[in-house]
């Protein structure tokens, strides 16, 4: 049954014995959108994400994914979902082309595994085997093991992390082109310039909340891309925003006479942007690793 | 409505291909689990050759049952205890646990691999003996049902508890190093290494609480020739008995196994 939302999560909660890891996440995601969640380690991105997988339970609140509570999700319901989870370590003897060709075995209308290969960059590598690869070159075998089965919703838990900015590009092109298929895909990543190059929308997590939901060119709320002029005046560096930063300039330009010192305009960036946000969640530095 | 999933079935019978290739493969297990028995069968044939051994029979011909039930111990419970504690260290386990694969797939492969292998080498092991160092191989029909009977036996409860133990190795690389051991200590008080009956009596005692020295003694009770049961402990192969302790390892390893079993690492909460 097609429900409004890809994703639906209400009031989610999740404690470990040590800290509350989830603390009343409200998240949608449409059908068909590239949902990006951000964050800083242990925020809960990896946490909330899991419980959206099914491989751990909420302790309070409600989720729906594509219509199904994933506590309960059944054979059918996971073989609608496509999985690329954080870390990788699988050092088999067996070649990419035989994994990717067996994991195709397990869904009812997958993709042609050659096609997947090739998608990801890992024409070359067929033969080889899982052991012998590089890092980026497994966590392309990753990604083509969570596409193979045609997913409706794809999860990629820091997909790129490892790959050179070749990689990083094709992986891109390929994230495009499933969306452009129609793939819902919720994507954690610590890469700013990534979640503003794919997402539709932003989620911003920090301690076990979300602070903001937003469009990337709308994240931080009004103002918060307006333009900055800075100039070197007579007691120091200025700065000023302005919804009208030629104006300021003309502004300038007279009060000098000509040339203004170090003039500089600047509109922050989405990564500025977030670490002000998180910054003002966050005074305290957040503990690395606390959530795996 | 969308296609229909691949049956449990025809997964598992595909994992058994792909974990038999992945077994043959990998060097340790190869030669750790799989070659094991057959090369210490060959160096104690070696080594005690042309003596009248025990009992009236050489060398090779006492160490052959006793290898074929080590062998059978290897390929089930120390290749599933090691391999699966390393698939779950690796994540392996939970990515599958994220596919639509049903989990009966999952052990269809794995009670697959150990059949394979199992009786790959059982095969081979027979050849050796029979053909190379002149071992007489039973004929007598009920001899070689009771063989069937021990050997799924032997199979089965190896690998449920080696399914159930391999949630003990902390990590893939402690795999080798918290199995191996515990697997050669009963090889070594069971009656594979050394003639049962001259092992000290304690020892024996310890080793009645185990798997291996009833799956040993019925193989012996398969390969020596008859009447040499007198040479035994009891004066007897005591199969009753060997059939009870083996069965109860089984009821007991699947229970435990389907309680402790688990798709992801311990840490992962």
């Amino acid at each position: 049954m097609q429900t409004d939302e890809a994703v639906r999560v209400r009031g989610l909660v999740k404690r470990y014995p040590d800290k509350v890891a989830v603390d009343g996440v409200d998240l949608d995601i449409h059908h068909g959108e590239v949902f990006a969640l951000l964050g800083p380690n242990g925020a809960g991105k990896t946490t909330t994400t899991e419980i959206l997988e099914g491989y751990r339970r909420a302790d309070e609140g409600e989720v729906s994914v594509l219509g199904t509570d994933p506590a309960h999700g059944d054979r059918h319901w996971r073989s609608k979902l496509g999985i690329v989870s954080q870390s990788s370590r699988d050092e088999s003897e067996l070649s990419v082309a035989e994994l990717v060709t067996h994991f195709a075995g397990y869904y009812p209308t997958p993709r042609d595994p050659d096609e997947v290969i090739a998608a990801v960059g890992l024409e070359e590598k067929r033969r080889t085997r899982t052991r012998k690869l590089s890092g980026g070159q497994r966590r392309r075998l990753d990604v083509a093991l969570g596409v193979v089965g045609n997913p409706d919703l794809l999860f990629l838990d820091e997909p790129t992390t490892g790959f050179d900015p070749e990689a990083r590009r094709q992986f891109w092109t390929l994230i495009e082109n499933l969306r452009t298929e129609g793939t819902t895909i919720l994507l954690t990543t610590h890469y700013l310039d990534e979640a503003e190059h794919l997402a539709d929308r932003v989620g911003v997590i920090a301690d076990g909340r979300m602070i903001e939901v937003a469009t990337p060119e709308t994240l931080g709320g009004r103002g918060a891309r307006t333009a900055r002029v800075s100039w070197l005046s007579d007691d120091g560096m200025r700065e000023v925003r302005t919804d009208q930063p030629t104006a300021e300039i003309a502004r300038l330009m007279a009060q000098y006479g000509g040339e203004v010192p170090e003039l500089e305009v600047r509109r922050p960036s989405l990564e500025d942007i977030y670490l002000e946000l998180i910054g003002s969640v966050t005074a305290a530095p957040v503990l690395e690793g606390a959530v795996r | 409505m969308s296609a229909a999933l691949p049956s449990p079935l025809k997964t598992g019978l595909s994992r058994t291909g792909l974990e038999v290739k992945e077994f043959f493969r990998e060097r340790e297990q190869l030669i750790f689990t799989f070659l094991f028995p057959i090369i210490f069968l060959g160096i104690f044939s070696a080594v005690f050759s042309g003596t009248d051994f025990s009992g009236g029979v050489d060398a090779a011909t006492y160490f052959t049952p006793g290898m074929i039930a080590s062998g059978i111990f290897l390929t089930s419970f120390q290749s599933l205890a090691v391999g699966i504690a390393i698939e779950r260290d690796q994540d392996v386990l939970k990515r599958l646990r994220g596919t639509p694969m049903s989990p009966q797939s999952y052990f269809i492969g794995k009670i697959g691999v150990v059949l394979v292998t199992s009786v790959l080498q059982f095969g081979l092991l027979l050849a050796i003996a029979g053909l190379l160092l002149g071992v007489d191989l039973p004929t007598d029909p009920s001899k070689w049902v009771n063989f069937l009977w021990i050997f799924v036996l032997g199979t089965a409860s190896g690998s449920v508890l080696g399914i159930a133990y391999s949630v003990i190795p902390k990590s893939g690389r402690a795999a080798s190093a918290v199995v191996t051991p515990v697997v050669l200590l009963l090889q070594f008080i069971s009656g594979v290494y050394f003639v049962y009956s001259s092992l000290p009596a304690w020892m024996r005692t310890v080793a009645e609480f185990f798997p291996l020295k009833w799956l040993a003694q019925g193989m012996r009770s398969v390969f020596l020739p008859d009447g040499f049961e007198v040479n035994e402990p009891g004066g007897s192969w005591q199969l009753g008995t060997g059939a009870i302790v083996l069965t109860v390892w089984l009821v007991v390893g699947l229970f435990v196994a389907q309680r402790v079993f688990r798709w992801t690492r311990r840490d992962a909460g």
